[in-house]
């Protein structure tokens, strides 16, 4: 029951904000938020296998990727005619145009989360370096491989995905994704991933299915990376490979890096801080990619274990950091 | 005293051309409290190793209650009741003490991946039931103090005892302890002695243990299974091992030697 209304309340603050936003900021400041959530949802989906599990993962842009086309093509091929046919049985668009989105994003978030289950495989022999390798090797294949296929637009890109992407649904995906993981980390399943990482060979030895786990953590990271490259196919309404890099991959980790393994919170404001950076330093022209790599040297320096730590911003802990200030006032 | 629980037939493991563990049988019935010792390299973790699926024996048979385990995962084994200590420590380092008995339980969770993310009913039960377990069992092994403490932070002794707490959660038949007295001072083994054999009581555990320390072995084990370069030279009660001519022709030359004959 409690749920039931939290849901409400949240898709009312969602669309509340879809209204109000597009009016208050302009388009710039709009596309540089939207980025902010997509890259919100790359980064905790990432930390469920980076961080939670301890799997190292470099193939995350390939994720993104499948996602990203695999939602597109669904759109472009079967997406506009349902909703043109919805839209004519007296639909309106927006929520025929949500339905139809809503299903192209499960279907790339899908597809991803089978590449995740084929690539977690090799994570079961694999660890550390080797694993790293071998995810490195899946996001290039796939790009490579949407780099030479013809209907998927080859080197040309993926032009005219309807742009039905707003802050609504980025919003939705963020609060999904951070739902998730925060119901995991609190769960004796996110506790498994957490035994994993700290010690298999325990972890095993007391009974938690490791190759299960490690799979899981791949299909549950993959299927939401694969929900980001559908938000971002359906906002951006051209795909083009060479977005899908392992400089993606890399700037992801970046941000799981920076906010902490395994905090989810922290996975949150890195990915924010990490976008919105280059965005603030543009005055600076050129210097720009040299100042933002030079403040993440000086931020891992400083704090080798992240923004966050392993800590979680939560209401408890903003009230015990508050209460000492109120008193010594 | 009912059927064995723990068969193992002339099981062999062999590393290459080294045979670490050769021909060994034995066997343990519910409720014994077994003590495997040895020189150093005789193969005694090795032992533990197989019992718990970490290797598969090269050759050999294993039951557990009567039904083979040979080959299956550590996981299942441990489903099936087999759980274990580390000689060198392995605690989940990061997560709370609390949290490291949970994930022991984790076999007895009965909510899914679904429920955890909905948070139902069964899942608020399951968190609660598996709270109280972790609370009982640090209460039981004087820990309570350190419930939320990093247990990467514990001292040293109370890392022990955590360990052999989250061993106990999984609520297993058969307790396999790898040198529970390694690193600890005469008081703190004496209290440990105390410790096992209270856990034996309390939670009708079957227990085989490796030890170095032989006031520990001779003091509690009623049986003592003695190996050598991965062969059983031995087997019997504390009285019989010490007075073993084999027993003392494999130790000769260490310090252990005196303790033998010195103990009881």
């Amino acid at each position: 029951m409690r749920q039931l209304l939290w849901m409400v309340v949240v898709l009312a603050v969602l669309a509340a904000a879809n209204t109000v936003l597009p009016r208050l900021i302009n388009p710039y400041v709009a596309q540089v938020v939207l980025l902010c959530g997509i890259n919100v949802i790359l980064a905790v989906s990432l930390n469920l296998v980076n961080g939670f599990t301890g799997q190292f993962s470099i193939g995350h842009a390939g994720f993104m990727a499948l996602g990203a086309y695999g939602s597109a093509m669904f759109s472009l091929h079967v997406g506009i005619r349902w909703v043109a046919a919805l839209q004519a049985v007296g639909a309106p668009a927006p929520l025929a145009e949500g339905v139809a989105l809503l299903i192209a994003l499960v279907v790339g978030g899908l597809l991803a989360a089978l590449a995740g289950y084929l690539v977690g495989l090799p994570s079961l022999r694999l660890r550390g370096d080797y694993l790293a390798i071998v995810t490195l090797g899946f996001g290039e294949i796939i790009r490579v491989l949407i780099l030479n296929v013809d209907a998927v637009g080859a080197a040309r890109g993926l032009p005219g995905i309807p742009t039905w992407v707003d802050f609504f649904w980025v919003g939705l995906g963020v609060v999904a994704v951070i739902l998730l993981a925060r119901h995991v980390a609190g769960s004796t399943h996110g506790r498994a991933l957490f035994a994993i990482r700290d010690d298999e060979v325990a972890a095993e030895a007391l009974g938690v299915d490791t190759t299960y786990y490690k799979v899981l953590a791949f299909v549950l990271g993959a299927f939401f990376a694969g929900i980001a490259g559908g938000l971002f196919a359906h906002f951006l309404s051209y795909l083009n490979p060479n977005s899908f890099t392992f400089l993606k991959s890399i700037e992801v980790i970046a941000m799981v890096v920076l906010g902490g393994m395994g905090s989810i919170s922290g996975s949150v404001l890195a990915a924010i801080v990490l976008t919105l950076m280059p965005e603030v330093l543009r005055p600076v022209k050129d210097y720009r990619m040299v100042i933002y790599s030079l403040m993440l040297v000086v931020l891992m320096i400083t704090r080798p274990g992240g923004l966050l730590g392993s800590r979680e911003i939560s209401l408890a802990w903003l009230m015990k950091r508050l209460r000492p200030a109120r008193e010594r006032a | 005293m009912s059927g064995p629980i723990l068969a193992l037939e002339r099981v062999t493991m062999q590393f290459g051309g080294l045979k670490a563990v050769a021909d060994l049988d034995l066997t343990i019935g519910e409720g014994d409290l077994v003590g495997l010792i040895g020189p150093n390299g005789a193969g005694k973790t090795t032992v533990f190793n197989v019992i718990t699926g970490v290797y598969a024996p090269t050759a050999g048979e294993l039951r557990l209650l009567g039904r083979s385990i040979r080959g299956l995962r550590p996981h299942a084994i441990a489903h099936r009741g087999v759980s274990r200590t580390f000689q060198n420590i392995r605690l989940f380092g990061s997560r709370c003490c609390r949290d490291n008995i949970s994930i022991a339980a984790h076999q007895h969770a009965a909510a899914t991946l679904l429920d955890a993310v909905v948070r139902n009913r069964r899942f608020e039960r399951d968190e609660r039931a598996l709270r109280e377990q972790a609370d009982r069992l640090l209460e039981f092994f004087g820990l309570s103090a350190w419930s939320d403490t990093i247990a990467g932070e514990l001292p040293y002794g109370q890392q022990r005892r955590l360990e052999i707490a989250r061993a106990l959660a999984g609520r297993p038949r058969l307790l396999l302890l790898d040198e529970p007295a390694a690193g600890l001072n005469p008081q703190e083994s004496d209290a440990l002695m105390h410790l096992i054999v209270e856990i034996r009581r309390q939670f009708q555990v079957t227990i085989l243990l490796i030890e170095h320390d032989m006031r520990v072995v001779m003091g509690i084990c009623e049986r003592i299974a003695v190996l050598d370069y991965g062969v059983k030279i031995a087997e019997g009660t504390p009285d019989q091992i010490r007075t073993d001519p084999k027993v003392i022709e494999a130790y000769l030359g260490e310090e252990v030697h005196a303790d033998l004959g010195a103990g009881g």
